[in-house]
């Protein structure tokens, strides 16, 4: 067999893979989702089993950040308005603990089908109030929720199995929540189906900014008839949030946010015998080693930074990629986030849609700009942004080096940052220099390699060959400052009682 | 003519070795009737600092320990342990416990490690899970332990408690530094020397000795501690856990006040063990 010219073979120049970019060669008709998302005018607080009027009277407006029209006026809550909660909850403990855990369950499971029956109007009410793309909020965040309703019924009546050889197990009583504004109504599900799977009452406060789809969810709970006072909610900001956590009748806390507002909630509950749960930042090291699968470890990369505009806790923000194929990948990822579509999320083609406030869209702008002042290079596609309402280009921060702030602070927007590797040993050793441990992503041939790095990563989830991936099973939450306790699975319903 | 007895000069156990404080600092021991014993270490939050480095550097180690072999070394402990019951049941009595609460306090302190030895290669199978999630993935949630934590123990049951409070935390691979009941601090010397003989490595369980009021503050805001555990009052419970606020530190205490019963069943549990560890859960991906 006559040898094939070598010369040939290696003069051939790498030639990136074809690629389909139209650019802006025509635009997209719109395709806005027009499901209506029946929207009152004005929300109040919901506090046993009403609807109420705010003692101060105040209501603060909620809009768009697509556009910044507003939706809705909320009620904003005083130390009074949370007080009244507080006692419909402590009310309704005693009877809702002991009601047979199959009743509970049953309570659970007609949430859960309520909200699949709504489920088009929460999503458009979800992407209205909070700018993720209609695709997100009505293919992840509303089915999602009511999966973790319909999840954590089953285990009302089952919990003794959930505790083996726990001697005794109660429900801690009323449960004071405080979630964030990136998944509103996932994360009222995550916080309300373990609790009330497990007898306790709650007293949630939705963030500011998105408050719409739990006050939704309360007409939900009355359409189920859920007994007054077993869950209530109170509406406002930070204040309200402090008011929550701080109450005396609150014998446990549940926090989804910040990990700067975690401490603070940790220092004031010192010393008060509250139970916590904190589920807080992280800054998720997403790994791609030079034999993995690369176009779908790009695409993994994408839906890891950019899903959700990357308002997510678990968000693989630092790209850590083996040297062999650092040039290759960030050549893909370029010609990948060129064809993005970043606009109007109630348009059912957008895949980034409006960030969540201008405070946040503030936070994310001044940290790249940091960025590109510490040395990193920036590139952003040249799409067209709406004039009006909040929107940040999908942003790809490359050279970080370990000591920039875009390697360590949670930039909690459409912007990822990317560090290089050599060797197993180096990926792990950066992987894991930081605060947080929430999770992490692998992407690599071997699954050897997978489980090795499962077991070096400190970091509450870890996700191989793919990323972003959530189930009402599989717990979540984080190492070190990313908080403790689990949410999900087996393992969550374990911090709503107390075992002995 | 009777003998002059050679008496013992009490040291702390940090990272496998037998020291004093670095300071130099001491306090008088005394027995109930308030005769001279010796002089205990004061130790110094330096010496805290210094423990837990060397919990640090041994923990990772220890941790990659198999199941099996963790479980042997702590029954190891015991047997040591048993062979100096005396030893220890004399070193209680210090405190004016009576002979025969003393030696029960031992045996029941031996039976503890018993119980935990044997959870070693278990309790991964009774808390470790595979998750049944809606996609194509092996999803499985397994334990790892958190790291160095740091362990209070309480004056009544001097050995006992510190017992229960140690088998727990270091048998699923975390490492630990204790320290020792104020009041009674001479079982904990004794421990030490059975740790040094039982196989453990040295540095993953430091025994400190001296006064709380000095020491909390450290292991309140130290942070390489990734727990704080024990037992405390209410004020010293406020201090370690706004402490442990700065690097959101596990805090498990129970409270002093309640008395907590250490000689029954009940103060022994899967879910000891499962107050230091991580969950970590991995999805992987099912396919070819």
């Amino acid at each position: 067999m006559p040898a094939r010219p070598a010369a040939r073979r290696t003069t051939r120049p790498a030639r990136p893979a074809p690629e389909l970019s139209f650019g802006d060669l025509w635009t997209f008709d719109p395709a806005p989702e027009t499901a209506d998302p029946k929207l009152r005018q004005r929300y109040d607080l919901f506090i046993d089993g009403k609807f109420s009027a705010p003692v101060s009277g105040t209501y603060f407006p909620s809009i768009n950040p697509a556009n910044e029209k507003p939706l809705a006026e909320i009620a904003l809550a005083a130390n009074t308005d949370v007080d009244l909660a507080f006692a419909a909850a402590t009310r309704a403990f005693p009877s809702w603990s002991r009601l047979h855990g199959s009743e509970r369950g049953k309570y659970l499971y007609r949430i859960a089908r309520l909200l699949q029956d709504r489920a088009r109007e929460f999503a458009v009410a979800e992407t209205l109030d909070g700018g993720k793309p209609i695709k997100e909020s009505r293919d992840f965040d509303v089915p999602m929720a009511a999966a973790h309703f319909f999840y954590h019924a089953g285990w009302a009546d089952k919990l003794e199995y959930a505790f083996p050889g726990a001697r005794a197990w109660k429900p801690h009583g009323v449960v004071g929540q405080v979630i964030p504004w990136n998944f509103p109504l996932l994360m009222l599900a995550w916080k309300l189906a373990p609790a009330l799977a497990t007898g306790n009452t709650v007293v949630l406060k939705p963030a500011e900014t998105t408050s719409i789809t739990a006050l939704k969810l309360a007409e939900i709970l009355l359409e189920a008839d859920l007994p007054p006072g077993v869950v209530n909610f109170v509406t406002g900001a930070g204040e309200v949030g402090a008011a929550v956590v701080n109450h005396p009748a609150a014998a446990k806390i549940a926090f989804t946010g910040s990990t700067e507002v975690g401490k603070k909630i940790m220092r004031a509950s010192a010393g008060s015998g509250k139970k916590l749960t904190l589920e807080l930042g992280g800054k998720a090291a997403n790994i791609v080693f030079e034999d993995a699968p690369i176009d779908q470890a790009v695409e993994g990369v994408v839906n890891g930074i950019f899903f959700n505009q990357g308002h997510v806790c678990c968000a693989g923000s630092r790209l850590l990629v083996q040297e062999g194929v650092a040039e290759v990948v960030l050549a893909k990822l370029k010609n990948r986030i060129r064809v993005l579509r970043v606009g109007d999320p109630i348009d059912k083609n957008t895949d980034i849609g409006a960030i969540n406030s201008r405070e946040q869209l503030d936070k994310i702008r001044r940290l790249v700009n940091i960025g590109v002042k510490d040395g990193a290079e920036l590139y952003q596609p040249p799409c067209k942004l709406p004039e009006k309402g909040f929107y940040f280009r999908p942003t790809i921060l490359s050279g970080v080096q370990q000591s920039h702030r875009v390697a360590r602070e949670e930039i909690f927007g459409p912007v990822l940052s990317i560090l290089t590797f050599r060797t197993v040993e180096e990926a792990i050793e950066k992987a894991n220099n930081t605060a947080y441990g929430l999770s992490a992503g692998v992407w690599t041939d071997k699954g050897s390699r997978i489980l090795k790095m499962s077991t070096e990563l400190k970091a509450g989830v870890v996700w191989a060959n793919t990323y972003n991936r959530f189930d009402p099973a599989s717990p979540f939450g984080g190492y070190k400052e990313s908080g403790f306790g689990r949410e999900g699975g087996r393992h969550g319903l374990a911090d709503y009682v107390q075992l002995h | 003519m009777a003998r002059l007895i050679i008496t013992k000069t009490p040291k702390v156990y940090v990272g496998g070795a037998f020291i004093r404080s670095e300071s130099g600092r001491t306090f008088p021991l005394k027995d109930s009737q308030g005769a001279f014993v010796g002089h205990v270490p004061q130790c110094t939050r330096k010496d805290l600092r210094t423990a837990v480095e060397a919990a640090a550097r041994a923990g990772a180690g220890w941790a990659r320990r198999t199941a099996f072999n963790r479980g042997q070394i702590l029954y190891r402990l015991a047997e040591m342990m048993e062979a100096r019951t005396g030893e220890l049941a004399d070193a209680i009595m210090l405190g004016g416990t009576a002979a025969a609460t003393a030696k029960a306090e031992v045996s029941t302190a031996v039976d503890r490690l018993i119980y935990y030895a044997g959870w070693a290669d278990k309790y991964e199978q009774v808390l470790g899970n595979v998750n049944p999630v809606s996609g194509p993935y092996f999803n499985f949630t397994v334990t790892e332990p958190m790291g160095v934590i740091g362990l209070i123990a309480p004056d009544d049951a001097p050995l006992l408690a510190l017992v229960s409070l140690l088998a727990p935390t270091i048998v699923s691979g975390n490492a630990a530094v204790a320290l020792a009941s104020e009041t009674q601090p001479y079982p904990a010397i004794l421990l030490g020397e059975m740790l040094a003989t039982s196989d453990l490595p040295g540095g993953v369980v430091n025994l400190i000795t001296g006064y709380r009021k000095e020491l909390l503050p450290t292991f309140a805001t130290h942070q390489h501690l990734r727990g704080i555990g024990g037992t405390t009052n209410a004020e010293e419970r406020k201090l370690l856990q706004s402490g442990a606020a700065e690097s959101i530190k596990r805090v498990k205490l129970t409270s002093a006040e309640d008395r907590f019963d250490w000689t029954t069943d009940t103060a022994q549990s899967l879910y000891a063990i499962r107050d230091w560890l991580e969950f970590k859960t991995t999805w992987h991906p099912i396919g070819s």
